[in-house]
């Protein structure tokens, strides 16, 4: 398929960002895009693999990324999208916001820079939605079966493509304003610009699904009436519970979670008529991320565009190595010291630092009384930290963002008033097929699975959909 | 003996020497007799014995009735000689029986109007019999028939014998073969059959009668057998009743099915009424030769000559690139119209009484020789030599060559040359007109291809409709309307069988082609194309007993595949007798009331009730068509409706004169094609591969830029030169005959349907019926109804596809095998094996649906432990070169360090490598291949080996060659592989030593003489009949046989050749055990197995089927880090192991130690296994069929209907007789070697020079081998200086003469040689001249055989004479000069010099790359005889006159040749009249350096 050897011949070309002087004034993309031409070179790279991991274990949808890199690199760009939505029903999100597990397990990657399978997926899509190919997926008939969706992220929307596709009829409720979820609350519109979001809709609303809005199963309906109304419901609710952090003067204000940070400013640029309350704004503010993963960045970057004074990111897990440790081969994801966009915005990043204590006064957090601490290996062969001897340390802060994670669902009340079994730690408890122990009410995405990419909450929303077709035909 | 197990005699094989001696002037004598046996006994080491030594496989003399002889000896009053007929007769030993078969014969005697005279008891020496022929030795007695009128005589009188034979046969209730011990050995007025189950020796002694003066006869034909098996059958021990043959029928099954569409329909004046009485002509249940022999019997008696049956029967090739003159032409083209040859490698020797005959097969794949004398003797036998006949006596020395024939008339004593023969039969009609005037010329026939249409809106569903996958465009489609080839891929098959398949599968996915391995050769479809052929007809006429005009009324279609156009001509031909039905192939997809499995067969049946309506209407070409069906219809598979139509025909007799075409939208890949023309098709419109290759080529998706018609012609040369290569690997020549030869074998559909839609196609396990048939096409047809989609597919069958076909090379399973065996981390290796094991949920092999039964399991602690496991751990063969050095040495350091053995692959092994490492450790592959190709195949490379083998078959290719391109082939390869770098180097499909059986028997005593330390194996492909197969080669002395599945394989291949050919070795591995348990064969063998073995349990399946040792390769591959790309034809593997470019090779991260690691695992996976099983040795598990079921959980829908009780048949033996517990014995002792060896001395030791003076004769083979061996463990490649060692011979040496010959050996022969002289010829010197006292001019004499310096890579021979086909075959580097040559010589030459000072045959230079010929083209005809397809015919320059002249002065230094004398005392006006052959690709790599260059390099490497 490939040109001969184009995977040693010609180099990956990755286009980067805007210039940081210039994104961080505003909120918009900061990823540039190369040309058609350019990555038509780049599709050359693929060696179209007998065994293509990047289909068969790095991508959770199982794009059959061989396929339409070859058509691309032959400029066959419809084919490409043909091939490209033949397994993902939204390639425009994941191909702006996805890690690209693909490219983690390229077998370029094995030996040299993995081909820019993300960028080629982006440029398809996009050609796509150019030419008007992208189309609505309208269903020959609809069939007297219908179903509600509980919640608009990721999940929650592919599940809903798929049971329309299939004759189901989909409702989605959606507690807020907008529809998208974390795609559209979640992420900064540096990363994902909210029309992506708005086109997908627009289409899905074109092929027939009902949306409604600022409707909170559980608060504003009752779930036993949306069950009795549909012949299932498919709750993508989420894992919006966030961890906590347990130290004395958690209490002073000024600590906030990431993800209420992150939502107030993407409600802001969507321009959602609301009273921000309290008003979290890092402008003037030296701020404090805790949690070194991807929230914790998009938080760096909206706490710059902000005008933050300074920035610092602590995180008590080691710094990753430069390149793969031995326990981490390939074909696995790589665990790599990664340096986002927003990361090169401006920000000291710091690892192994334990956080002691919030010191505050006036009731208003000060700062951060800070230790390093050492891995060890305990007598049960686990890791844990253990503070250095003297290694403590004070860190000012005004702002506290917290991105530690989540630790589960945050809808009891659903869970209560459909009586579903949970396990110890109140994960609620579903079978392969996605189904709870409540009769026709399966989860999926991060409510079922904890939180994870966008691109496992699209797979896991096509799987149970898929599940729930079949127990309803 | 009758099938059981796997089991099946069908499966019989055997061939042989062959030979007559006669008296020219039809002089009838007791001398003939006994030289017949004479030659019958120097003939003796072509033939075999079984487990039991003294049972041969059958030996016997056919010759004249010795009139003499039975007057005085049989008591009543016989008529003259020519009025009365002896039978010999094979009687029940059962006094009861035998009087039942005697009165039988008596009664229809009288009503067919006989008088038997006389009944005489033969007498016989029974105790010189082995015990197994004395076993089942029938009573043999002669009976003496007369007409009762007493008018016929000669002839006539055996045309109606022949009728009293059949109807005996018939009405004894079966069809002879001597079931119920009754059979007719011969029974004629003119010949006589005396024959057995015993040695040559034996013959006369167990036949007082051949002792007798009286016995006396102007000719008498001999055969001695040699059968892949070894249960005794006195029938079929040959001579028949007018032919011997050595060889093999490939298409017998053809022949077969086709004889019988039409013997119904035969018509004769001789025979009159009679005639219906002589079906079934063929008897069943007996050998390819018995058949040959019954239609030579009818078509003989029915009126032609028995030259000319020969000629119809065993046709030369013909095509444009054989010249002969238009009536021969003629002649062969009309019979071509009646009758499809018999195609295989034949010699056969034939008589009637009164003429006697010779015919060679069409590529001359036997040897055939022949020597007259001046007193009007002639002896011709598969050898020369085999009587001493004084040189002075020799009048002529000659051989048979491919497709000639020779005659004597014994009325008129007149010797009949094959030219001679041909121009008298041509004449004997005027057949060219009759062609001309009768075929029917169809304007623009077969001319361009034209436009075809396409639409994207209709396309896909059309395409979903037959299971169009998205690799079936991208992979097949787009290569081959592209390039007009194959894809190719690479590292075998690791998706489920067809009937393990979650996905619907076509039919054809069901079948598997055959190949020839061992008892018969592939043909080269490319280098040897022109014995080929695609060309059929429509219209054949039943009656080929009849001779007349209207038979060649015939449609000539060069080749099966028709366009669209072509397909239009034929239906509108609107001729009277060309009448054109179309019929559609569909079922109704849904119907109430009725499975679809029902509606499936009512369609089929009503389908063939059309079909004969339609004939009976007057229709004979019948288009079969699934086009534009409508929607509620499904199509019935192409392949069932075909085969389901061309058999019910030939039941009804209308078969052979009907055109049966198929309009399919199916077909769309080599293995369709083929499939569809095996199964009796005539021709195929594949009109939706059309139209997909022609909607790509509009849309610019095609990876060259065509045109439509450019790319469907691209496509259509595609299949058929893939056709031709189906036909080829199984050694068939001709489309007529490959049609309906149902050379496949079925995995995966039930027994019911098999007998009733694919009569008589082997089918072992079972399988699917009509209903999972019928539920697969509707699965395909509601796709194509019901989605809008218009994307196909993934498909999924040639690369790992999520929602594609499964594989057991997964990321997960890769990914888990590469970790655990870096980081010995055994827990998760157990992870990777159970992704492999655990099938119960998804089945992809048939390893995979086995259950071990429960046994009383041991402690894990009692069972040996794992280090003496591993011994039994090869690898595969993976030549340097196709893989990296890294990769290479790393597999020979682990497995040397664990006791295991790696394998060197074809192309030789650095000689560096035998060396130990500092640390102890050895590079050096335990076994060393010897393939087709013969590549760094040395003396030397033969010395370090611990185990040689033959490799006749690969798991991804069985029965096709390879070729490594000329880019490929950098300096350190072409090194190792004793080329030159850049050269392309060609592998053929055949060892051009192993045409048959007994050929493997002199390869495996070549070897033994080569290197008398190391054991013997050959390598062999699962197939039905592999387990005969394996008995033949067990016979023929092998130590090992290895079983390769069909799915193994890391080489590159065509895709389709590694899907569609061969079974997997679950089958093949039990059949061999039970082949060779059943034979008492199997302890003096081991076996072994390989091909997709990934896991400890893997191994004790196989184990318990019979197999000892397990072979891994792909496996091992992975381990050092290849990750399935599949694309090692690329040189592009991005690890580093299947490559040779040095960026690459960086990236290689491997280590022995790896594979250390996973042989570990995998022993103690095994040990887990036998601990559970209750074995503490693995001796003991060897065998334990009995210990496996079929696994109770699996439930897949298409798996109910498999019955794999077959495999798991144990043959109830002894213990030591399961396993390997004796040694082969090697046959060495005795050996001429060993007495030069002592009186050699010590002269190898000082390099003292000696000279040894021997007489030798044919029985001597293989002489002046185990004497370089002994040079080359001492000195290696070097050697010694030259003539060092002389060996002063005379006589007539055996095969083989000098092969591997040590530099400083020379063997001088006064006299003359048999085949494969100076084989992989190693620096030795070789000197023939004929013998003192030959009166005849020496370049007019035969003196040396086939396949003379077939893999020789330096080292010179002279010959003063000529010698036979395939001269210098593969040579790379040996000098030779010679008198004459036959067809295909310097074939595959890669180096080296060959001068020929006289005539050659055709096709000089096929595939030819590298070395230089010249020859001397005295009557300036030699550019037609070259094939010039990769060499430039040059004039000589200056180097080149130097280098001539000094190899012809060396001529005539050593042989004294006149010619090459005549031509150099006159050179200034002789040079010019050589002609250079010059390899194109040789010139360009020669480029800048002067041949002087080359020459010094070349030189060099033979002394370093």
């Amino acid at each position: 398929m490939s040109q001969d050897k184009a995977f040693m011949t010609i180099p990956r070309v990755d286009p980067g960002y805007r210039s940081k002087e210039e994104r961080v004034h505003d909120y918009k993309p900061v990823a540039k895009e190369l040309a058609p031409e350019a990555l038509r070179e780049q599709a050359l790279r693929c060696m179209d693999c007998g065994v293509p991991f990047c289909h068969g274990m790095g991508c959770p949808l199982q794009n059959v990324i061989p396929e339409f890199n070859h058509a691309a690199s032959i400029g066959e760009w419809k084919k490409a999208l043909e091939i490209l939505l033949s397994t993902s029903p939204f390639p425009e999100f994941t191909s702006v916001i996805c890690p690209a597990l693909c490219e983690g397990s390229c077998v370029n990657g094995l030996n040299g820079d993995s081909v820019s399978i993300r960028e080629i997926e982006h440029r398809i899509i996009e050609t796509g939605f150019e030419n008007g190919w992208v189309r609505p997926n309208v269903p020959a008939q609809h069939l007297e079966k219908a179903v509600a969706v509980i919640g608009s992220g990721p999940s929650g929307l592919a599940a809903a493509e798929m049971l329309n596709r299939q004759g189901i009829h989909v409702t989605v409720y959606e507690k807020a304003q907008y529809l998208g979820g974390l795609l559209r609350y979640g992420i900064p519109d540096f990363k994902l610009d909210k029309k992506i979001v708005e086109r997908r809709i627009a289409l899905m609303r074109e092929e027939g699904i009902q949306f409604e809005t600022e409707v909170e199963v559980g608060k504003d309906i009752s779930p036993e009436y949306v069950l009795r109304k549909n012949d299932a419901i498919i709750l993508a609710c989420g894992a919006r519970k966030p961890r906590d952090l347990n130290v004395p003067g958690r209490d002073f204000s000024g600590i906030y979670f990431a993800l209420d940070f992150l939502t107030q400013q993407n409600r802001l640029n969507g321009a959602e008529v609301f009273s921000p309350d309290p008003f979290l704004n890092a402008n003037n503010k030296r701020v404090v991320v805790i949690g070194g993963g991807d929230t914790g960045s998009d938080c760096i970057g909206t706490a710059i565009r902000q005008g933050a004074i300074s920035v610092t990111q602590i995180e008590i897990m080691p710094k990753p190595p430069m390149a793969r440790a031995q326990t981490n081969p390939w074909p696995e994801w790589p665990v790599l010291f990664k340096e986002t966009s927003s990361h090169k915005e401006g920000c000291e990043r710091r690892w192994c630092v334990n956080t002691l204590e919030v010191i505050g006064s006036n009731g208003k957090v000060k700062a951060l009384r800070c230790v390093e601490v050492e891995w060890v290996r305990g007598a049960d062969g686990r890791m844990s930290p253990v503070a250095k001897a003297g290694s403590e340390f004070i860190l000012e802060a005004d702002l506290v963002l917290l991105a530690m994670g989540f630790t589960g669902h945050a809808i009891p009340l659903v869970v209560e008033a459909l009586n579903l079994s949970v396990d110890g730690r109140g994960t609620i408890i579903r079978d392969s097929s996605g189904k709870t122990s409540a009769q026709d009410v399966y989860i999926v995405g991060d409510v079922a699975s904890g939180p994870s990419l966008v691109v496992r909450a699209i797979a896991d929303g096509i799987r149970v959909a898929n599940q729930c077709v079949q127990s309803l035909i | 003996m009758k099938a059981q197990g796997l089991y099946n005699p069908q499966n019989e094989h055997d061939a042989c020497g062959v030979g007559f001696v006669v008296n020219l002037d039809g002089r009838a004598e007791h001398k003939i007799v006994e030289f017949g046996i004479k030659v019958l006994e120097n003939l003796l080491h072509r033939g075999a014995t079984g487990a039991d030594v003294n049972t041969g496989d059958g030996a016997g003399v056919l010759f004249q009735i010795p009139h003499r002889f039975f007057k005085e000896t049989v008591k009543a009053n016989l008529p003259d000689a020519g009025a009365y007929a002896v039978g010999m007769m094979f009687l029940p030993q059962n006094d009861k029986d035998r009087a039942a078969c005697v009165s039988l014969f008596e009664s229809i005697a009288k009503e067919e109007n006989f008088q038997v005279i006389s009944w005489r008891d033969v007498p016989v020496q029974p105790q010189v019999l082995g015990l197994g022929a004395l076993h089942e030795m029938p009573k043999i007695a002669q009976v003496f028939v007369t007409d009762k009128n007493g008018k016929l005589r000669g002839e006539d009188l055996d045309r109606a014998l022949l009728v009293l034979r059949k109807r005996m046969e018939h009405e004894c209730g079966r069809d002879a073969g001597g079931a119920n011990g009754f059979y007719v050995a011969s029974l004629s007025s003119r010949t006589i059959v005396y024959k057995g189950m015993m040695t040559a020796p034996q013959v006369p002694l167990f036949y007082p009668d051949l002792a007798d003066s009286r016995v006396e006869s102007a000719v008498a034909v001999v055969h001695q057998r040699y059968s892949t098996n070894t249960f005794p059958s006195w029938p079929l021990a040959q001579p028949f009743r007018f032919l011997a043959h050595n060889g093999e029928i490939n298409t017998l099954r053809g022949n077969r099915n086709w004889m019988k569409a039409r013997e119904k329909n035969i018509a004769s004046p001789l025979f009159g009424e009679k005639v219906d009485k002589l079906a079934p002509i063929l008897e069943d249940n007996t050998s390819d030769s018995a058949n040959l022999d019954n239609v030579l019997e009818v078509l003989t008696l029915g009126g032609r000559k028995i030259g000319h049956s020969m000629t119809m029967l065993m046709p030369p090739a013909w095509g444009v690139k054989h010249s002969m003159g238009s009536d021969v032409r003629g002649f062969f083209e009309y019979h071509a119209g009646i009758m499809e040859p018999w195609d295989g490698p034949a010699a056969v020797a034939y008589t009637d009484g009164s003429w006697v005959g010779a015919n060679l097969d069409r590529n001359g794949l036997r040897p055939a020789r022949y020597t007259i004398t001046k007193n009007g003797f002639m002896v011709f036998a598969s050898e020369a030599g085999v009587l001493d006949i004084p040189a002075s006596e020799v009048q002529e020395k000659g051989a048979l060559r491919p497709g000639q024939m020779l005659l004597i008339n014994l009325d008129t004593g007149r010797l009949y040359k094959n030219a001679e023969i041909k121009a008298q039969l041509a004449r004997k009609q005027p057949y060219r007109r009759w062609v001309k005037e009768n075929q029917i010329d169809i304007h623009g026939f077969f001319n361009a291809v034209g436009e075809v249409a396409s639409d994207r809106n209709t396309l896909p569903k059309k395409q979903k409709l037959f299971g169009y996958t998205r690799e079936d465009l991208d992979i097949l489609l787009n290569e081959m309307a592209s390039k007009g080839m194959e894809p190719v891929g690479s590292m075998g098959s690791d998706q489920p069988l067809a009937v393990l398949s979650e996905k619907p599968q076509l039919l054809y996915w069901y079948f598997k082609q055959l190949f020839a391995q061992v008892t018969n050769p592939p043909i080269d479809p490319i280098r040897e194309e022109l014995v080929m052929s695609l060309m059929t007809f429509l219209g054949i006429h039943d009656n080929f007993l009849a001779e007349e005009p209207a038979q060649a009324r015939l449609v000539k279609l060069r080749y099966p595949v028709l366009s669209n156009e072509d397909l239009g001509r034929i239906r509108t031909l609107n001729l009277d007798d060309f009448k054109c039905a179309t019929i559609k192939i569909m079922f109704p997809a849904l119907v109430e009331n009725k499975t679809p499995g029902k509606a499936l067969d009512d369609g089929v049946k009503s389908l063939c009730a059309e079909v004969e309506k339609a004939i009976h209407a007057g229709n004979n070409i019948i288009v079969l068509s699934d086009k534009d069906i409508p929607d509620e219809m499904a199509p019935i598979p192409a392949l069932l409706a075909v085969s389901a139509v061309n058999q019910h025909l030939s039941k009804m007799s209308i078969r052979t004169s009907c055109g049966l075409i198929l309009e399919t939208g199916e077909a769309r890949e080599v293995m369709h094609f083929a499939s569809l023309l095996g199964f009796g098709a005539t021709a195929i419109n594949p009109y939706l591969a059309f139209e997909s290759v022609a909607d790509m080529a509009r849309h610019g998706e095609l990876m060259s830029h065509l045109g439509v018609t450019e790319a469907i012609e691209n496509f259509i040369n595609a299949m058929n030169k893939g056709l031709k290569k189906v036909m080829s690997r199984m050694g068939i020549s001709t489309l007529r005959s490959y049609r309906n030869a149902q050379v496949f074998e079925i995995i995966g559909i039930s027994d019911s349907v098999v007998e009733k839609y694919f009569t008589g196609t082997a089918n072992c396990v079972g399988g699917i019926g009509m209903e999972q048939i019928a539920t697969e096409i509707l699965m395909r047809w509601r796709a194509s109804i019901e989605s809008k989609d218009s994307i196909l597919p993934v498909g999924g069958q040639y690369r790992y596809r999520k929602d594609g076909e499964r594989h057991l090379w997964t990321p997960s399973s890769i990914s888990d095998l590469q970790a655990a065996t870096r980081n010995d981390d055994y827990g998760r290796y157990k992870k990777y094996a159970a992704q492999i094991n655990d099938q119960a949920e998804k089945q992809s092999t048939l390893r995979g649906l086995f259950a071990m039964k429960p046994t009383t399991a041991i402690p894990l602690e009692e069972v040996e432990p794992a280090s003496e496991i591993m011994k039994r751990f090869v690898t595969g063969a993976m030549s340097y070169g196709s893989i990296s050095r890294e990769a290479h040495e790393s597999i020979a350091i682990a497995m040397n360090r664990i006791g295991g053995k790696s394998n060197s692959g074809e192309g030789g092994e650095d000689p560096r490598r035998y060396q130990l490492l500092p640390n102890g450790d050895s590079l050096s592959s335990a076994i060393k291949q010897i393939a087709s190709g013969r590549f760094g195949v040395t003396s030397e490379y033969l010395v370090n080996a611990k185990e040689l083998q033959i490799k006749i078959a690969q798991g991804a290719k069985p029965g096709e060659g390879g070729q490594l391109p000329g880019h490929k082939v950098n300096d350190e390869i072409a090194r190792v592989r004793h080329s030159t770098p850049g050269v392309t180097l060609i592998s053929p499909p055949p060892h051009h030593d192993i045409y048959s059986i007994e050929d493997i028997a002199q390869l495996i005593y070549d070897l033994r003489n080569a290197n008398d330390q190391a054991r013997v194996s050959v390598k062999l492909v699962s197939e039905e009949g592999v387990g005969t197969v394996a008995a033949g080669v067990a016979k023929a002395r092998a130590d090992m046989i290895l079983i390769s599945g069909y799915d193994g394989g890391t080489g590159a291949s065509p895709l389709s050749s590694i899907k569609h050919v061969g079974a997997p070795w679950e089958l093949g591995i039990a059949e061999a055990q039970q082949t060779l348990v059943l034979n008492g064969l199997r302890s003096r063998v081991r076996l072994q197995v390989d091909g997709q073995i990934k896991t400890g349990r893997d191994v004790v399946i196989a184990a318990l089927l019979g197999a000892e040792e397990f072979g891994f390769a792909t496996t091992i591959l992975v381990v050092l880090g290849c990750v399935m790309m599949r694309k090692c034809h690329t040189n592009g593997c991005p690890v580093g192991v299947a490559t040779q470019d040095p960026e690459l090779r960086k990236r290689f991260k491997g280590s022995p130690e790896f594979i250390i690691h996973f042989f570990q695992f995998i022993a103690e996976e095994v040990r887990e296994y036998m601990a559970k099983l209750g074995f503490r040795t693995f001796d003991e598990m060897v065998g334990h069929s009995d210990l496996l079921e079929l696994n109770p959980a699996v439930s897949f829908w298409k798996t109910q209907g498999l019955d794999l009780s077959k495999i798991f048949h144990r043959v109830p033996a002894e213990a030591s007789q399961v396993h390997c517990t004796e040694h082969q014995a090697t046959g060495l002792e005795g050996a001429l070697d060993y007495e030069f060896l002592n009186q050699i001395g010590d002269a190898i030791e000082k390099g003292r020079k000696v000279t040894i003076q021997h007489n030798v004769r044919n029985i001597h083979r293989t002489l002046g081998s185990l004497v370089s061996s002994r040079i080359a463990r001492r000195y290696g490649y070097v050697g010694l200086p030259d003539d060092t060692i002389t060996l002063d011979l005379k006589g007539s040496a055996g095969q083989s003469l000098g092969a591997f010959l040590s530099h400083g050996l020379t063997l001088k022969l006064e006299g003359e040689a048999n085949d494969y002289i100076g084989k992989s010829l190693s620096g030795g010197k070789i000197i023939i001249r004929p013998p003192q006292g030959l009166t005849c001019p020496p370049e007019d004499n035969v003196i040396a055989g086939n396949v003379i310096l077939y893999g020789a890579t330096s080292g010179e021979v002279y010959i003063n004479g000529c010698a036979g086909e395939r001269f210098a075959i593969r040579n790379s580097g040996a000098n030779a000069v010679v008198e004459g040559v036959g067809d295909h010589a310097c074939e595959y030459m890669t180096g080296g010099r060959v001068v020929v000072l006289g005539l050659t045959g055709v096709n000089f230079g096929a595939g030819m790359s590298g070395g230089i010929a010249y020859v001397y083209d005295e009557n300036g005809r030699f550019d037609s005889l070259c094939n010039t397809d990769m060499v430039d015919l040059d004039l000589l320059d200056e180097s080149d006159e130097d280098e001539l002249r000094a190899l012809l002065e060396n001529h005539v230094r050593y042989t004294g040749s006149p010619k090459a004398s005549r031509i150099l005392k006159t050179w200034g006006r002789e040079r010019e009249r050589f002609v250079k052959v010059f390899p194109m690709e040789y010139r360009r790599v020669l480029g800048a350096m002067s041949k002087k260059d080359e020459e010094v390099p070349r030189r060099a490497k033979a002394h370093e």
